[in-house]
Order: structure tokens, then C-alpha cells, then sequence
């Protein structure tokens, strides 16, 4: 650096003379442009924009001038050097763009490979099924109850008004617990957990009981000796078959798709009175099949209903096993089979499936049914 | 009880052109449960043909046709009568038989074509009254009898004399309703649906000379029976047949035709539902009796079972001792036989009850009992043992002598109800009219109503369920038709929703199968050998099984006391198709028998609750279900794939999906080391639930013990849990209390501590917990590490501790005296020695 010498004419002082500072910002901005790669970019940076560039050089001897040349030079290398660091700045965003253009494209990979390291679980339909089911009735406000599968004949038998030896007794195929009379039996129905719900519980009552019950069938595509049931009561003041057939028709909806009602046949279950078949509307044809053989429904085998199960009112003298007073409250009570739903609601062709375990079954339903 | 629609029509006037399905649509709205409808019938040409000339034919099989000409009138060929091969001989030149011409296709499917056979072309078939699912006789084919070959020609269409063509309705008659076992019933039902009147084939009349004496009988228990007729024929003709008509229908409603007389008890219960029997009278000795069996007594019934009788058991007996099982079956010492010329028909109404224990008792269901025990119709007996003597007369050319009969019958009851309580039950506003006509429709006597609006219904001798308004409001809510029941939803109190149990189940099934696990269900029933397989000892008490009395499967007679013999089963299937990555569960009960509890349970009446003494008998008798849940895995676990290899499950993660499953429900799972079958010894873990106090076993998880993978052919290292959801779920937290979250540093601390080999890493991380105190925020085992230089039989664990305070930055020395705290603490305990 020169020391100042404040009779010393600018223009003398050469690194600050117009010519020279256009000259070297043009060789920065030249070199800036050159630069292909950030590399160089740097390079061209230390050389041209760094501390010991012409310009920053430059740019020190402004203070040896005398006053009077001091604002004329100093606009100068000012002017200069913003315009190198701008050309500079411009460069490396321009680089950095390119560089991130290009290693991002290098990076990429093919996110469709699969990635299944870990096995996949899956909860059985029959589970999930009864939890949908579930879930509707505590929407309604009911209890969802659970009960002993191993149970007393009286539970399970006498107080439904089933007696000892009452042809009904015969209608469901019944295990017994060694011996033959002892008393015991696995549950035949989940309806012996109402009976507990009745003794245990003031009405109002509205419950469902889903559970495991058990009748001496063999295994085929359409019988299992081990079956889910769900089974619903209602005891209250004032209930008809009215209230009946409104909570099958909204359970329908809820499960089949909103519109869909039940229809009800008569029929006998010793513990209701009057008693009847629950019908379902065909929830795929929605009787659209029924006489257009052109047009077979395979759900509702062109019937247009489909057998649910059963219900009924509350036959008074269950009530009084139970110790409610049949004068005061009634009810109404309803079961359906799950297997048998989920045969229907999922085109299920064989029971047997249900009951072997085999992955491929349990996996096609997932998580949720 | 299967019902033809002509013999349906002869009771009631149904629309002409209505057909099977029709009329079965009807019943069903009215509550009977039709499950088909058999359409019998011959398509095609089935017509009278004469037999012009036969000529039997030997053939070298040694069978011998006959080669028959057939004059079938207008179907002739050109040249006149038709050419038939036929392989029955019980005809003759000028016989009218059926024909079936080509074109007709018999029941079965059967189709007639014209075709060589035997050296000839055989145009067309004689049939048989089997081949035309007319009856079960094949011995020869069917000759036109005299009464149907009268104005029968040559080519007239024959289905009109065979009745054809037919449709049959096949009724499930529920418990409840005995009368619809019977044309009788199922006609009142039809006459109903359709609003037309019903010709009751009740309304026989009765014979009007009864001057001559019947059979001598009384009743010995009421309790038995309240009513009997006995009547007598003699002169029977024993060889006489029955007709087409009589052995048609029987064939048609699904009874076999056996004899002329045994027909007729058959078709007048079919056609009233009053079961009949008939004796040989050359075979009674003395007056017939109705009574209990004695001790020892034994009776051969039809069946040719020698029965050892019950005193229970209730007969008919003369004075040779019981001549028949009553309302079940007869016996064969008074059997009528191809001689039998006199006969004492018998009509008894007998209790429901006692029938229906003895046919249990003896394993014998029959026509007869499954009416009897489904009530039969007390005022029938009179008119259907006249109705059978009428037939025998008729076509057995028998003389009816006379009848005896003991009528005991309580009075008939009656109900009275609020003329409006159909109404209520339905939640429908029928009129009075309405409830009365309909009451009337089913054969009530109604009276009423009265100014308070109560009727008196007695119900008609047919209707003994008729016992109380319920009953009576069904008929009225279904005879005016299910569908007239609007549907109301009215809202219902505020409820509790899914109880714990559901709850934790589901949460557990979820948990479970996130986590990668598939869900099973299994039955519950288990065999010895099953138990055997997992190498349980002799006194496991696991061994201690509930027993079935009728187990589906004498292999299986008993309750699982533990979920895995099920899973295994079912993971070895999966193995076997394939599925050799596998990890599975079950959510079940299993069974416990609770000792000191002899069987019988009690049974208590059902005209009041039950005392809560009574109920506690029951519920102790109960064994204990516990809902377990069970795991098994094998092979791997992560899969090999472009990312590397995979793993397989070990016992380590068998482990861990118990503590993910106790997390699930928020239970404090101790997990400790343990011995047990059927797992592998050293790879045992006892699961223990945090009481707060003394653990509670909840438990074991593990490898499965080598043999045992050997034995039940699973894949080597198979691994396996079961847990007692129970147990656990008892000491899920309630109420978690949130934690205080400190913004403050955390101080880092590592320490490798040195053990023996047999302190366990859980023994070890309790000491570091209690020892670190208050600022310990969290632990973790990060490395377990074995090195000669550590010595035999040691190992190094090592553990990260994290520390913070809540209220300030924790200062290098607080940090390291809380580590020190820790590590003298296990040091104390388990003797570690820390790595420096």
C-alpha cells in the first residue's frame, strides 16, 4: 500500500485509475462466468472478490489519497465491486442450482419397491365383525355383555321356558358336560347371558350379548358345532313388536347400507311370544332380481330376502323367572348367527374356512371388516 | 310333514289354478315354515296302454325279458301296437299298465327315448309305481286294478287316474304346533290364509250301532293318559291291498306303504294327527290296560329291540304283561301279521311329558311320539278310530263290531285378557272385531268383550299351547299379518357401551395384529393326546379337564385348559400349505373345573327368580373360562428382501409381543425367568402382572421345548406364548398420572456393569432404578457383551441412564453421584462390578 501523500495526483495512483479498475472487474466477471463448476466458481471467488483481489487491493489504496481524489476513486472501486459481487452471487446461484438439479437426479430412487420386512397381521373377520356390531348398539345406547360359555342347564334351558323335556330342548343340538345330567352344558345361545343381565339388573335393560355357543353339528360348508351369536334384549315399560322391528330395520341400515329393512315371518322360540324370522332386505339386489331370471342374484338366490334370525317379544314367562314383573315391563329380544352374516355380507362359500386357521383367510379381511 | 296339494284341496276350496309355491307363500305369512316344494310329475306322454300279446324271452345273462305288444290307442306306430321290452313278468295278455312313450321324462330325470335293446326296438316303458315316485314297490310293474282300468281306454293320458301331476309342500313344524302335523291342521291353517271355509275331516261321523261290546280297557294312571277308544273289526281281509290311492299319498307324505291295515292307522294319522295302532285281538289276553312299567319288565317293540322298560315309562299291557310302549311304539307279541283277521284299533290321547321322556329314554322317535309329544288333539280319539275302522270295512271287507273307551279329560280352560292386549303386544290398534274373528279363525270360543273390555277365549282341544295371552296375541298379530307392525325407534336411556373385557379383548386382537400377528379361532375341544404332545407331567394341572358327555369326536371329549394345543394345530396346517413365516393368536376362554363342586347343579322352578343362595349354587357349579390369549411364531419374522436379510423369531420376540400386549391395556407385565412345558427350559419366561404387592402369574412365553417342536412336527425354534387376559387385565392402570415434562437439560450417563452369567437383566436394571433415585428419567440396555477377559461366566450390560431434574440444571457432580447410587446399589444386590 502507498503511504498517503496528500500531493500525489489519484490518477498516478495506477490500480485506482478508471481503465484499471474497469479492466480487472472485467476480468472477474469474466472468470466468474467461465466457471462451470462451484469449484471453480470458488476459485474465480478467492481471485477476483476475495481479500487479496485486484479490487480489494484497489480499494485499500483509497485511503492514501488526498481528500479531494478520495470520493471520486472510492464510487469507482465501489461501483465495481458491487457489481463483481453481484455477477459472483448471480454465478453461484445459477451453479447451485445446476449442481442440485443434477444430484438430486442422481438420488433419486424407485419408491414402488416394496418394503415388507415385516409380516403382516390381521384380525379374524368374525372378530371384527362382532366389534362393528358392537359398535352400532353402543351408538343405540346398549350394553355389550359378556357371559360364561360353560353354563347351567337353567340358565341356559329353564328359565327361557324351555322345560326338561320340552321338544325345544331337542331343537338345539346340545353338548352336555359329563354326565349327561349334570346340569351343565355348553351354551347353546347367548341367551343365557340376558337371563343374567334380567337377574342381576333393574329395566330398563337394552343389551346385546355376542359371544361363542356351541350345538353338536359336524363341520360342513355351512355348519360349525362352535358358532358366534349375537343376541339383543330390550325390557322396558310399554315395549312392542313395533320397537322391535324399528331396531332391527336401523341394525339392517347400520350393517347394510342405509334404506335396507327387515321383514318379520312368524315362527316359535319357546323363550319369545309371539316369535318370528327376521328377514333382511337383499342389501346387493335390493329385490331388483326377484322374477328376472336375466338377472340372478347370487346373495338373496333371487329371493330378494335373505334369513337372519330370529326375535320376538319377551315371552312373559322368562320375565318371571327373572323376577321382573311381567305386568309392569316387557321386552324384545333378537339373535343372529355371525358366521352366517359374514357368509352373506362377504359372499363367504364354505363355513369351514372360518373355523381352519388358514392365513389366507384372516389376511383377506385386514384389519377391519 | 310333507303335504299333497290334492289331498290339501279335498279340505279346502283353494283357487283353482293355484299352485304349490302359491299356496306355500300363504302358509308362510301365517307362520309355517314350508322349506320346499316337490313338483312330482311326468313330462311327456304317459298314457293307459293294453297288453296285446307277450313273449318271454331267455337271454344269456340269464335274465328273461318279455318282448310285449301294447295297444297304446292313439300313440300306436303305423303298423298298430307299439314293441316293449319289459323286464317284469307279474302282467298278462289283456292287463292295462302305464306307458311311458318317448318323449316322457321320469322322475329322476329319466328321459324315454326309443331304443335297441335285447334284439328289439323297445318303443316306450312299462312302469313301475316306483319309477313313477308313486311308491317304493319295484318288484313288478303297475297293473291298472279294476276299480281305475274301469273306463280306462288305450291311449288316454294316465296321469289323471295316478294323480299326477302333484305337488308335495314339505312343512317344518315347529315345537309349538303339533295340530300342522296333520293335513287336518295344515288345512285349517290354508282355509285361514285364504278366508274360505274348512271342511274338517273331523266331522266323521261316528258309528252309530255301537250296541256290541269293544275290547275291555281301563286307564291305570291318569297322569298318563286322559283318554282311550279301542274299537273292534273282525272278518278282515289280510291279503287285501291298498289301493293306489291310499299307498300313493302315504309315499308322497314320506311314509313307507307296509300293509292294508297298518296303511290305514298311518293315513288317518297323517290325515287327523291322531297316532293309532292296531292289535291283533286273536293275540290280547284279557282287558287292556294303560300303566306305568313294573321293575324288570321288558317289551320287544316293532323296531326288534328287546327293551329293559323304566318304571317311568308308561304302556299299554293286557295280562301278559306291556303290549306297548304307549304313544311310541307297539310290540311285537301283538303284532298284526299276513293272518290277522280281527283287529282292536286304539286311539289314546297320552301326556305330552311322559312321551316325550320315554321316547328320550329309549332313543325312539316316532310318527306317533313326535305328535304326542307335541300335543295331539283330545276330542280326536272317538273320530279317527272310527275313520280307520270305516276304511278297514271299506277296503279290507272287515265288519266293525264295536268300541270301548275311558274318557277322563279335565274340563277345558279358559283364558280372559284385555280384548286390547294383542294391541299392546304389537304395538298395532286392532279393533275388538278384529281380535275376535281372528281368535274364532284359530278355533277359540270367544266371549265378550265385556264393559271392561276383557274377553274369555277358550282355546279349541287342538291348541294345547294356548295357555296364555301372549299365545294368543301371536295368533291374532299373525293371522293379521307380521307386516301390518310399523317400525318405531324410540330412544333409549344412555348406556355403558362395550364392558372392560369386550374392551380389553379388542384392544389386545388390535395390539396383536398391528404388531404382525394373524388371528385365529380354534374350537375348545381337546383330547389327552394333545396334552401328552406338549410333554405336560402326569400331575399338570393343566390335565384337569372338563369332560362332554357327547363330544363331537371321542378323540376331543374335553374343554382346553390352555389355547395352545389349537394353535399349534393350526400353525402346523399353515406350515404344511406353505406358510412357513407365520405368526398367529388366539382370544379365547379356556376351562377350568372348579373342585369341590359336585354335579348335579341344582336346578331351582322358574315361577319366581331364583334366591341369591340358588343362584350362587349355580354359578359355583360353573367352571372357571377364563379368556386367555395365546401366540405362536415361526421362521421369520422380517422377511430377506432387497434391503438384506431377514430375521427370525426368536424367544426374545415372543417375549415382547406379551409385553406389547399387556401395553395394549395398560398392565404392568413382569417378565422373569422360569421352567415349564412345553417350553424350552432355558428359553422360559414366567409373565407376572405388577400387583402392587406380591406379583400375580399371568403366564409363560418362550421357545418351545425341542421335543415338543419334534413331537407336534412344527419347524425347529418355534416360539410361543400364552397369557391369562384374566389375571392381567385385573391390574390394568385406571388412571395413569401424567407426568411433569422438564424443559431442563438432561444429563447423559453411560455404565457397562459386570455380572454372572445367571443374573438376570432384569434383576440388574431394578437395582440401577432403585439405586439412581428420583433424577433417573429414563434406562435402557444397549449392549450385552462376553469376553475371556471378563472371566467365565460373566458378562458385561451395558446401560444408558438418562437424568433430569424438574426444577434446575443438574450439575456434573449431582449426575454422577446419582450414577454412583445406581451402580453401588447394584453392586449391593447382584454383585456387579463396573467396567472402567
Amino acid at each position: 500500500m502507498s503511504a498517503p501523500n496528500k500531493s500525489f495526483d489519484p490518477v498516478e495512483v495506477t490500480p485506482l485509475h478508471p481503465d484499471e479498475v474497469a479492466r480487472v472487474r472485467d476480468e472477474a466477471l469474466a472468470a466468474f462466468a467461465a466457471a462451470t463448476d462451484l469449484d471453480q466458481l470458488k476459485a474465480a471467488r478467492l481471485a477476483h472478490a476475495g481479500d487479496r483481489s485486484p479490487l480489494a487491493l484497489a480499494n485499500r489504496e483509497i485511503g492514501a489519497l488526498p481528500p479531494q481524489a478520495k470520493a471520486e476513486a472510492g464510487k469507482r472501486v465501489g461501483e465495481a465491486r458491487q457489481v463483481v459481487r453481484a455477477a459472483l452471487e448471480a454465478r453461484q446461484t445459477e451453479l447451485e442450482a445446476e449442481r442440485d438439479e443434477r444430484v438430486l437426479v442422481e438420488e433419486a430412487v424407485d419408491v414402488t419397491l416394496p418394503h415388507d420386512r415385516r409380516l403382516q397381521g390381521a384380525r379374524h373377520p368374525l372378530t371384527t365383525l362382532t366389534e362393528r356390531i358392537g359398535e352400532v348398539f353402543a351408538a343405540m345406547g346398549y350394553d355389550i355383555v359378556d357371559g360364561p360359555e360353560v353354563e347351567a342347564e337353567w340358565l341356559n334351558f329353564d328359565a327361557l321356558n324351555i322345560p326338561p323335556d320340552h321338544p325345544a330342548r331337542t331343537m338345539q343340538d346340545t353338548f352336555f358336560v359329563e354326565s349327561a345330567d349334570s346340569g351343565l352344558v355348553l351354551r347353546t345361545q347367548t341367551s343365557p347371558v340376558q337371563i343374567r343381565t334380567m337377574l342381576t339388573q333393574e329395566p330398563p335393560i337394552y343389551m346385546i350379548c355376542p359371544g361363542r355357543v356351541f350345538r353338536t353339528d359336524e363341520l360342513d360348508a355351512t355348519h360349525t358345532p362352535v358358532f358366534g351369536q349375537v343376541e339383543g334384549l330390550v325390557v322396558d315399560e310399554g315395549i312392542t313388536m313395533a320397537d322391535l322391528k324399528g331396531t332391527l330395520d336401523h341394525f339392517a341400515a347400520s350393517m347394510f347400507g342405509e334404506g335396507i329393512v327387515t321383514r318379520l315371518r312368524p315362527s316359535y322360540f319357546p323363550f319369545t311370544e309371539p316369535s318370528a324370522e327376521v328377514d333382511l332386505e337383499c342389501f346387493v339386489c335390493r329385490g331388483a332380481s326377484v322374477g328376472d331370471p336375466a338377472n340372478p342374484c347370487r346373495t338373496c338366490s333371487s329371493e330378494g330376502w335373505i334369513e337372519w334370525g330370529g326375535c320376538g317379544v319377551v315371552n312373559p314367562r322368562v320375565l318371571v323367572a327373572c323376577g321382573i314383573d311381567p305386568d309392569r315391563y316387557s321386552g324384545f329380544a333378537f339373535g343372529m348367527g355371525i358366521e352366517r352374516t359374514l357368509m352373506f355380507r362377504h359372499d363367504v362359500r364354505d363355513m369351514r374356512d372360518m373355523v381352519e386357521g388358514d392365513v389366507r383367510f384372516t389376511q383377506a379381511f385386514g384389519m377391519e371388516v | 310333514m310333507r303335504v299333497p296339494l290334492r289331498w290339501l284341496r279335498e279340505y279346502v276350496d283353494l283357487p283353482v289354478g293355484e299352485t304349490g309355491r302359491d299356496v306355500a307363500a300363504r302358509l308362510v305369512r301365517a307362520g309355517l315354515e314350508v322349506e320346499t316344494v316337490d313338483e312330482v310329475d311326468v313330462p311327456g306322454p304317459l298314457v293307459v296302454g293294453r297288453v296285446l300279446d307277450t313273449a318271454d324271452e331267455p337271454q344269456s345273462n340269464g335274465k328273461t325279458i318279455r318282448w310285449c305288444q301294447v295297444d297304446v290307442g292313439e300313440h300306436n306306430a303305423e303298423g298298430g301296437a307299439r314293441g316293449i321290452v319289459c323286464g317284469a313278468h307279474n302282467f298278462a295278455t289283456g292287463d292295462l299298465v302305464v306307458v311311458a312313450l318317448p318323449g316322457a321324462v321320469l322322475p329322476g330325470g329319466f328321459a324315454i327315448s326309443a331304443r335297441k335293446t335285447y334284439g328289439h326296438v323297445s318303443d316306450g316303458m312299462i312302469c313301475s309305481l316306483k319309477e313313477l315316485d308313486l311308491g317304493e314297490d319295484h318288484s313288478g310293474i303297475y297293473v291298472l286294478p279294476a276299480d281305475l282300468a274301469a273306463g280306462a281306454e288305450p291311449g288316454a293320458d294316465a296321469k289323471p287316474l295316478l294323480g299326477l301331476p302333484e305337488s308335495v309342500l314339505d312343512i317344518a313344524v315347529t315345537p309349538d304346533r303339533g295340530y300342522a302335523l296333520s293335513v287336518r291342521g295344515i288345512a285349517r291353517e290354508a282355509a285361514t290364509a285364504y278366508d274360505v271355509p274348512l271342511r274338517d275331516p273331523a266331522n266323521f261321523p261316528l258309528p252309530t250301532d255301537d250296541s256290541l261290546p269293544g275290547h275291555p280297557v281301563s286307564i291305570g294312571d291318569p297322569t298318563g293318559a286322559d283318554r282311550i277308544v279301542l274299537r273292534r273289526v273282525t272278518g278282515f281281509d289280510p291279503a287285501a291291498s291298498s289301493p293306489l290311492w291310499l299307498s300313493s299319498r302315504l309315499h308322497l307324505a314320506g311314509m313307507r306303504p307296509i300293509s292294508l291295515a297298518v296303511d290305514i292307522t298311518n293315513y288317518v294319522m297323517l290325515e287327523l294327527g291322531q297316532p293309532l295302532h292296531a292289535f291283533d285281538e286273536s293275540r290280547l289276553s284279557g282287558p287292556v290296560v294303560v300303566r306305568r312299567a313294573l321293575a324288570g319288565e321288558r317289551l320287544l317293540t316293532l323296531d326288534g329291540a328287546d327293551r329293559v322298560l323304566d318304571p317311568e315309562d308308561l304302556l299299554i299291557a293286557d295280562s301278559s304283561g306291556p303290549i306297548a310302549l304307549a304313544g311310541t311304539m307297539g310290540g311285537a307279541s301283538t303284532e298284526i301279521s299276513a293272518a290277522s283277521t280281527d283287529l282292536v284299533i286304539e286311539a289314546a290321547h297320552f301326556d305330552a311329558v311322559t312321551v316325550a321322556r320315554q321316547s328320550r329314554r329309549h332313543k325312539l322317535s316316532s310318527e306317533a311320539s313326535r305328535r304326542f309329544e307335541r300335543g295331539v288333539d283330545s276330542s280326536l280319539q272317538p273320530v279317527a278310530s272310527a275313520r280307520a275302522c270305516a276304511l278297514l270295512v271299506e277296503l279290507g271287507g272287515a265288519t266293525y263290531v264295536g268300541a270301548s273307551e275311558v274318557d277322563e279329560r279335565p274340563a277345558r280352560s279358559s283364558l280372559t285378557i284385555p280384548v286390547d292386549h294383542p294391541g299392546c303386544v304389537a304395538g298395532v290398534d286392532y279393533s275388538p272385531d278384529v281380535v275376535v274373528r281372528r281368535l274364532r279363525d284359530v278355533g277359540c270360543e270367544v266371549a265378550g268383550p265385556d264393559v271392561e273390555g276383557r274377553i274369555v277365549v277358550t282355546p279349541p282341544s287342538w291348541r294345547p299351547d294356548l295357555t296364555d295371552p301372549n299365545d294368543l296375541a301371536e295368533e291374532v298379530v299373525r293371522l293379521e299379518g307380521y307386516d301390518g307392525v310399523p317400525s318405531v325407534l324410540r330412544p333409549t336411556p344412555a348406556g355403558r357401551g362395550f364392558g372392560t373385557t369386550k374392551r380389553h379383548g379388542l384392544l389386545i386382537s388390535r395390539a396383536l395384529a398391528a404388531a404382525g400377528l394373524t388371528e385365529v379361532r380354534c374350537y375348545p375341544f381337546v383330547g389327552v393326546a394333545a396334552l401328552d404332545a406338549l410333554g405336560l407331567p402326569a400331575d399338570d394341572a393343566r390335565r384337569d379337564m372338563v369332560r362332554l358327555a357327547n363330544p363331537i369326536s371321542d378323540e376331543e371329549p374335553f374343554l382346553r385348559t390352555t389355547l395352545l394345543p389349537g394353535l399349534l394345530a393350526t400353525a402346523k396346517r399353515n406350515v404344511g400349505r406353505g406358510f412357513t413365516d407365520l405368526a398367529l393368536f388366539e382370544h379365547g376362554r379356556v376351562f377350568h373345573p372348579k373342585p369341590g363342586h359336585p354335579l348335579p347343579v341344582p336346578r331351582p322352578g322358574v315361577d319366581r327368580r331364583p334366591t341369591d343362595e340358588e343362584l350362587k349354587a349355580l354359578d359355583d357349579a360353573l367352571p372357571d373360562q377364563p379368556f386367555h390369549v395365546a401366540v405362536v411364531m415361526t421362521g421369520k419374522l422380517e422377511s430377506d428382501g432387497w434391503w438384506g436379510p431377514g430375521r427370525e423369531a426368536t424367544w426374545a420376540d415372543v417375549i415382547q409381543v406379551c409385553r406389547e400386549a399387556a401395553a395394549a391395556i395398560d398392565a404392568p407385565l413382569i417378565v422373569a425367568q422360569a421352567q415349564r412345558a412345553p417350553w424350552h427350559p432355558g428359553r422360559c419366561a414366567q409373565l407376572l402382572v405388577d400387583t402392587g404387592a406380591e406379583p400375580l402369574h399371568v403366564g409363560y412365553a418362550g421357545e418351545l421345548h425341542p421335543r415338543v417342536v419334534s413331537e407336534l412336527g412344527l419347524p425347529a425354534r418355534t416360539v410361543a406364548a400364552q397369557i391369562d387376559l384374566m389375571t392381567l387385565a385385573g391390574f390394568a392402570e385406571d388412571l395413569d398420572v401424567g407426568p411433569t415434562i422438564s424443559g431442563f437439560p438432561m444429563a447423559k450417563e453411560d455404565v457397562a456393569l459386570v455380572v454372572d452369567e445367571d443374573v438376570t437383566a432384569s434383576a440388574v436394571e431394578d437395582a440401577l432404578r432403585d439405586g439412581a433415585g428420583e433424577l433417573l428419567e429414563s434406562l435402557r440396555l444397549f449392549d450385552v457383551y462376553r469376553d475371556e477377559r471378563l472371566g467365565a461366566g460373566r458378562k458385561s450390560l451395558a446401560y444408558a441412564l438418562r437424568f433430569r431434574a424438574p426444577n434446575r440444571t443438574l450439575t456434573v457432580e449431582e449426575a454422577s453421584a446419582a450414577r454412583d447410587a445406581a451402580v453401588a446399589e447394584a453392586a449391593r444386590r447382584v454383585g456387579a462390578v463396573q467396567r472402567t
